[in-house]
């Protein structure tokens, strides 16, 4: 992948299909690293599946047999000397507190770090995509805390659709705004 | 400053729209947006779709949605065109660019653009 961010965009894909209602997307960075975490409340996974989730040879889909989101995720943060470490409760063993957690370590200043890019689009596209998904967004660096809570928006919004044009603009421009100043 | 006082605003303003919007829409535009699709480049094709949809005062018409793997990952981004009554019409090798001419000319104009669909490649 060519930004981080699209890497983000694609394994929150993963929270959607485990039927997460809420998946939190959390950045923290400081001089050395960036951390991703995203953490569902979804169905989670068996410990056996588990295993096998960086195997690039397991994939859910049907269209065909290899799954590369997760393994390019590891590959993509190990290539910088991090790692990533995927923990899940399958709803079956879990009932009351289930999902997924996947959490990467990239070391920024290796020549191999794939920077960030744009984030905000990452962001706009799930909510334009899922628009009936709550997503917490927060990206921590410097003394900075960008933040978005689609659930804060929904109390505002009532029965108007999140993926609506206007909000999905409100919301791009309410993030960019909280980065530049 | 953006504040959740514009947003109020915004839904005052949409909710009288969102009566008329729904179950009207004719023409859906899907975009495949599994890791192949991403890797591709897909996720400016969808917000340049969403937009130009927008813009051009479509939303009413056309549905622009989300889907996962189409199973053509060599021909990503792909964008496929359903409209009630005719064929399905497959993009392939999308950009920003071609997908505004796509809502410009097929969605808005009502002809197909030959040299993007997957017909032109495979031919």
């Amino acid at each position: 992948m060519k930004e981080l961010s699209l890497n983000i965009l694609d394994i929150v894909e993963n929270s959607v299909k485990a039927g997460a209602s809420l998946t939190e997307i959390l950045i923290d960075e400081n001089e050395e690293t960036l951390s991703l975490t995203i953490k569902d409340n979804g169905c989670g996974m068996t410990n056996e599946v588990l295993q096998t989730v960086t195997d690039p040879f397991y994939t859910t889909r049907t269209t065909r047999k290899v799954g590369l989101g997760l393994p390019l995720l590891k590959l993509e943060c190990e290539m910088t000397g991090g790692n990533l470490t995927v923990t899940s409760k399958h709803i079956n063993e879990f009932p009351n507190e289930h999902g997924t957690c996947v959490h990467a370590v990239f070391y920024k200043n290796h020549i191999d770090y794939t920077p960030l890019g744009d984030v905000i689009a990452s962001i706009t596209t799930l909510i334009q995509g899922h628009p009936d998904r709550d997503f917490l967004f927060s990206h921590k660096f410097e003394d900075k805390n960008v933040c978005l809570d689609t659930r804060e928006l929904r109390t505002v919004l009532e029965d108007v659709p999140l993926d609506s044009f206007e909000v999905i603009k409100w919301i791009k421009e309410f993030l960019n705004e909280q980065y530049i100043t | 400053m953006k504040s959740l006082a514009e947003l109020q605003a915004i839904k005052e303003k949409m909710k009288n729209k969102v009566v008329l919007r729904e179950g009207s829409a004719d023409i859906r535009v899907v975009v495949g947006m599994a890791t192949c699709g991403i890797a591709a480049g897909a996720r400016p094709v969808l917000n340049a779709l969403v937009e130009a949809v927008n813009e051009s005062n479509l939303a009413d018409k056309v549905t622009v949605s989300q889907t996962g793997c189409v199973g053509l990952c060599q021909y990503e981004p792909i964008v496929e065109v359903y409209e009630a009554g005719k064929e399905k019409v497959t993009y392939v090798k999308m950009d920003a660019d071609k997908a505004k001419r796509v809502v410009e000319e097929h969605l808005k104009g009502g002809k197909i653009v030959a040299d993007c669909t997957i017909a032109a490649f495979n031919a």
